[in-house]
C-alpha cells in the first residue's frame, strides 16, 4: 500500500520557523491562506504533522497541556497532539477547522517561548516611529479599540494576541496572525518594545505608574500559559519579573476617541527624552 | 502545659520571586498569585520546616522590625493559615521536609 505524500507549508511567526504538514489538499489550502504573510522558506526548527478527524465544531473544553515523559500532551474536545521539545517533532489530529488549528501552533509557541524567555501576551501590539506599544487588559477592556483609532501610520502587529521574545534590546515585538475581533492579521516585522499599557476605558485620558508587584500581577494574569508544569512556571514568573524590571509599565486610562494616540506619543517623546529614567516603576 | 510548636514548610508546588523588595509567589497548580508584604517575606524565607514559627517571629520578624512580640506572633499565625489554605506553605506541630530545593 502507497501512502498518500504529505505537502508542508512552513509558517514562521516570532522567527520561529514550523513545519505544517498534511495530507489533505483543501487543509493545506486553508494553511496558506490562514498565515499568507507568515509563510517561510526558512528551514523549520520544528515539525507538526496534521492529520484529520470529521469536521466538527470548535470545542469549549478547557485546553490541557501536560507532560507524558518527554512529550507534551495538547487535548481539547476539538484536537490531540502530541510533541516532543527533543527532537522538535510532533503530531496533531484535530477538526479542519482554522480555530483549533490557531489554538494548537499558539499553545506550540507558549512552551517553544516559554524555554526561550518570552511570551505570548493577550495584547493588541503596533509599531509606531519604529518602537511597539502594547496594549494589554481583560477582554472589553479596548484592545481591539486602541486598533481601531490608531492613526494610519502606524503598524499593526496584533489586535489580539502579542508576541514577546528578549532582545539586545530588551524585547521585541513580532506581528502575528493571530486575530481578534479586527479580524485581521498583524503584519509580519518586529520592533523593539517601547512600552505595555494595561487598559481601562474612563472619562479622560491618562497614564500612571504602576509598582512593580502590580505590573508582574497584571502580566502574569494576561499571559498565555496552558501547562501544567512546575518548572515552566517558575520559568514564566522569573521571565514575568525580568519583563517588569526591563521595560516600562503603565496603566492607560483612555475615553476611546483617536486622541488617546496622543498620550501614545507623548510617552514615546518622554521616553526618547528620558531614557536614563526608564524602565522605573514605584 | 508545654506550649505547641507549630512548623512551617514552602510547597512544592509553587514559584517565587524576590522584585523591588516584594516577594510574589504563584501556586502552580492553581495560577493564583500573592504579594507579600517585608515581614511576610521574612516568615515566607525562613519557612525551612525545622524551625518553629514562635523562633521564626522572635528571632527574625522581632529582630528586624518594631513590632510588639504578642502582636506579631498573631499576625503571623494568621498569615500562616492563609498562606496554608491556598497551598503555599505546609503547617504541623512537627518538623517538616521543605519540598522546595
Amino acid at each position: 500500500m502507497i501512502s498518500t505524500p504529505r505537502k508542508v507549508a512552513c509558517v514562521e511567526i516570532g522567527g520561529i520557523p514550523i513545519a505544517l504538514s498534511t495530507c489533505d489538499e483543501g487543509f493545506l489550502d486553508l494553511l496558506r491562506q490562514r498565515y499568507d504573510g507568515f509563510l517561510s522558506s526558512s528551514r523549520p526548527e520544528f515539525e507538526l504533522e496534521f492529520d484529520l478527524t470529521s469536521t466538527g465544531p470548535v470545542s469549549d473544553d478547557d485546553v490541557r497541556v501536560r507532560r507524558e515523559g518527554y512529550d507534551w500532551l495538547l487535548e481539547r474536545g476539538d484536537f490531540h497532539a502530541r510533541w516532543d521539545p527533543r527532537t522538535g517533532r510532533g503530531s496533531v489530529r484535530q477538526n479542519a477547522n482554522p480555530y483549533s488549528l490557531d489554538s494548537v501552533l499558539r499553545i506550540l509557541h507558549s512552551l517553544i517561548l516559554a524555554e526561550r524567555g518570552g511570551f505570548l501576551l493577550h495584547a493588541a501590539s503596533a509599531v509606531c516611529d519604529g518602537r511597539a506599544y502594547l496594549f494589554s487588559g481583560v477582554s472589553g477592556a479596548g484592545k481591539t479599540t486602541m486598533t481601531r483609532l490608531a492613526p494610519a501610520d502606524i503598524t499593526l502587529l496584533t489586535d489580539e494576541i502579542s508576541y514577546l521574545r528578549p532582545s539586545a534590546e530588551g524585547y521585541s515585538a513580532f506581528g502575528t496572525p493571530f486575530a481578534g475581533e479586527l479580524a485581521r492579521a498583524g503584519e509580519n516585522c518586529t520592533a523593539p518594545v517601547s512600552a505595555l499599557f494595561f487598559l481601562e476605558q474612563g472619562a479622560e485620558n491618562r497614564v500612571d505608574e504602576l509598582s512593580s508587584a502590580e505590573a508582574v500581577r497584571r502580566l502574569m494574569r494576561n499571559i498565555l500559559f496552558f501547562a501544567e508544569d512546575q518548572g515552566l512556571v517558575e520559568k514564566l514568573l522569573a521571565t514575568a519579573c525580568e519583563f517588569v524590571a526591563r521595560v516600562p509599565i503603565r496603566r492607560l486610562t483612555f475615553y476611546p476617541d483617536a486622541r488617546v494616540w496622543d498620550e501614545v506619543h507623548n510617552f514615546a517623546r518622554n521616553f526618547a527624552g528620558n531614557l536614563q529614567e526608564v524602565p522605573e516603576h514605584a | 502545659m508545654p506550649e505547641t510548636c507549630i512548623y512551617i514548610a514552602r510547597s512544592s508546588a509553587i514559584a517565587a520571586r524576590a522584585l523591588a523588595g516584594e516577594m510574589m509567589v504563584m501556586n502552580s497548580a492553581d495560577s493564583t498569585f500573592f504579594t507579600l508584604n517585608e515581614v511576610a517575606t521574612v516568615i515566607f524565607q525562613a519557612a525551612d520546616g525545622h524551625t518553629p514559627l514562635r523562633e521564626i517571629v522572635r528571632d527574625r520578624v522581632c529582630e528586624q522590625f518594631d513590632i510588639d512580640p504578642e502582636q506579631a506572633q498573631a499576625d503571623a499565625e494568621q498569615f500562616v493559615s492563609e498562606l496554608s489554605g491556598h497551598g503555599i506553605l505546609l503547617v504541623s506541630n512537627q518538623p517538616l521536609a521543605s519540598e522546595t530545593p
